[in-house]
């Protein structure tokens, strides 16, 4: 197909990254000489057992770590060097988080959230509440703007949590087992969910041990003992 | 994060836990309202102390007979017989806004009315004395300057002397026995209370001076016209340190002291007495700035306390905040600015307990209180001040968890 444009620039590109913690008196790889580049708008799922490395990986796409060696850009920027106040702001703008057990505020409205991550961005009082509410509709909540995360059933307080990871239009959605503490029903919804979202144009890296979850991804890495041991690329499910 | 976010962000977790912030608080309310109730009651106390001394009038000046140094040995107070009345008059004639000028002899003796007897203090005065103390007649008459010219007889008593020898019998025309003299009482003066020092200052007999040296056996043997102290009124507003200057000058030169001679009087105003006042209040005021430095050390570290437990409760909190882009500074000034509020909450408690404080002890036990502002303003401040410090530690903490073990804390 030589008359399509030029492939768009990789989102994530990561070279020979290497992260490793000292034990006592042993080193632990967590992650050993990585590779790996994601396009815009891949579903990426991230697949290995506990220790594989794929929690570690997933931190340092998330600029919550700095890799002891090798090279991570985001859309272009060497991460490496930045200094913590830059990080948080790469966290806040770039990327949104979406994590196993959901992480919301409990004494806070599902709006009050929402609009957490437009708190630190500076972002003044009425548009947030306009951004927030369009996230919630976005996910299918906007009528629960109002409610605490306890009158929620898990699944909407997971999709309360993705609507504050969209809220700043982040380049990248990064889901932590997203789906782990919620049931089989709920959890296609959710995957579902994340897939229209990547079919808007959002990229989406998620880490996840089921397999039932990974085939609705369009590409699936596999970590074991730090290393990345294959990298398939394919046609996804669809979820509901 | 704007302070607008902080602060409803640590309102929000303060709600979230009532009863914990509300003790986390007792250490501060305590403090700031001691300290308001009780610099209200020493403010007060110490008005009412110098309003007093503005009734006995700032503007007198008390000349006392000094001590005469003998071979070198002090020979103690009123030894010296060199005042004499002359000196009043000098003063009074030569001294610039001197109103008037109070010669007076005074006597500690016995009186006796019928078969009851009274120690007192007798005063041999002038007219002018009465004037120049403030000193009111209740019943009958004051001595006049006939009583003095002509040595009359009579004699005028304190309230305290009458209740001890009549009663409450009317005085007025009974006979009294000083010193095997008989007087007869013309006048009653009116109450005047304590001191400043806390003594009965109506527990005195007046009698004219002229009697009084012609009667009490030994008083005027080498010099007729000498006196004990003279008290000298100025008009309203004259400088007093110029003015007791100008009569030390004069009162050397007429008694003839060389110059590094030592005076052989003394002589003091009543601000020497309220100044004395104010060092006793300084104290008073150290007192209360310990206390209050105590319970508000307490306070804080009560303060320090509970953030650093809503530091560990709210790990995962943190972790979650510094994910979607909190920089470590927001996390800082987040719970600064909650331990602040927590003090500043406790403080704006204890200022309204404290003058409610204050205004109890006025009512039910009658005490002068006054509410300082800066009192108010300074507990206040001190307590923000208490926050921001005792916050700090646990502040830094949250802010320096690492965002990876904060989130999966449980």
């Amino acid at each position: 197909m030589a008359s399509d444009p030029a492939p768009p620039a990789p989102l994530i590109a990561v070279r020979n990254l290497t992260r490793h913690y000292r034990m006592g008196p042993q080193t632990v790889h967590a992650l050993d000489d990585v590779t790996v580049t994601i396009r815009r708008g891949e579903f990426v799922a991230v697949m290995g057992p506990s220790g594989s490395g794929k929690s570690t990986f997933m931190n340092l796409l998330g600029c919550l770590d700095l890799p002891d060696a090798g090279r991570y850009r985001l859309d272009g920027t060497e991460v490496a060097g930045l200094s913590s106040d830059a990080l948080a702001a790469v966290r806040n703008r770039s990327i949104g988080f979406v994590f196993q057990s959901f992480n919301l505020l409990p004494r806070q409205s599902a709006i009050d959230n929402v609009m957490l991550p437009m708190v630190y961005a500076g972002v003044g009082h009425a548009l947030r509440l306009e951004k927030a509410l369009a996230a919630l509709e976005s996910v299918g909540l906007g009528a629960r703007a109002g409610h605490r995360p306890t009158q929620l059933s898990g699944g909407q307080q997971q999709r309360v949590a993705i609507a504050r990871a969209l809220v700043n239009d982040p380049l990248l959605l990064l889901a932590d087992e997203p789906t782990g503490a919620l049931d089989t029903a709920t959890s296609l919804e959710i995957i579902g969910l994340f897939q229209r979202l990547n079919r808007r144009g959002i990229t989406v890296v998620l880490v996840t041990h089921e397999p039932e979850v990974a085939r609705f991804a369009s590409r699936v890495l596999q970590f074991r003992d730090g290393r990345l041991i294959d990298d398939q690329s394919r046609d996804p499910e669809i979820a509901a | 994060m704007t302070a607008w976010d902080a602060l409803r962000a640590a309102l929000d977790s303060l709600r979230a836990n009532p009863l914990r912030s509300a003790l986390t608080m007792l250490g501060i309310v305590i403090g700031v309202a001691a300290v308001i109730a009780m610099v209200a009651v020493g403010a007060g106390a110490r008005d009412q102390v110098l309003r007093q001394i503005a009734s006995l009038g700032t503007n007198l000046i008390m000349v006392g007979q000094g001590s005469i140094a003998r071979g070198g040995v002090k020979l103690g107070a009123g030894t010296a017989s060199s005042l004499t009345e002359d000196d009043a008059l000098a003063v009074l004639a030569e001294i610039p806004g001197v109103v008037v000028t109070a010669p007076s002899v005074r006597w500690g003796l016995q009186i006796v009315a019928g078969n009851q007897n009274w120690g007192t203090v007798l005063f041999g005065i002038t007219p002018d004395y009465m004037e120049a103390r403030d000193w009111d007649v209740a019943m009958g008459r004051g001595l006049s300057d006939e009583d003095v010219a002509q040595a009359n007889k009579v004699v005028v008593l304190g309230q305290t002397v009458v209740r001890n020898l009549f009663g409450g019998g009317d005085p007025i025309g009974e006979p009294v026995r000083v010193f095997s003299t008989p007087l007869t009482i013309v006048g009653v003066l009116a109450e005047k209370g304590q001191n400043t020092q806390g003594q009965d200052q109506d527990d005195v007999i007046f009698v004219p001076l002229s009697t009084a040296k012609r009667n009490i056996p030994g008083m005027a043997k080498s010099n007729p016209r000498f006196i004990h102290t003279m008290v000298v009124k100025m008009r309203d507003g004259s400088d007093m340190a110029e003015a007791q200057a100008q009569i030390r000058d004069l009162l050397r030169q007429r008694h003839r002291l060389i110059p590094g001679q030592d005076d052989d009087f003394w002589m003091r105003d009543l601000s020497e007495v309220s100044a004395t006042r104010d060092a006793s209040s300084r104290a008073l005021s150290f007192l209360l700035a310990a206390v209050a430095a105590v319970s508000l050390l307490v306070g804080g570290i009560g303060i320090m306390n509970i953030m650093l437990v809503s530091v560990t409760e709210r790990t995962r909190e943190i972790g979650l905040r510094l994910a979607i882009g909190a920089r470590r500074r927001d996390i800082l000034v987040q719970f600064l600015i909650e331990s602040t509020t927590l003090s500043l909450i406790g403080a704006a408690v204890g200022v309204a307990l404290g003058i409610g404080t204050a205004m109890g002890v006025a009512a039910l036990a009658g005490w002068p209180t006054l509410i300082r502002i800066d009192s108010v303003v300074l507990a206040v401040a001190v307590s923000g001040l208490v926050g921001v410090f005792f916050g700090l530690y646990p502040a830094r903490r949250a802010a320096q968890l690492n965002p990876i073990e904060a989130l999966r804390h449980e």
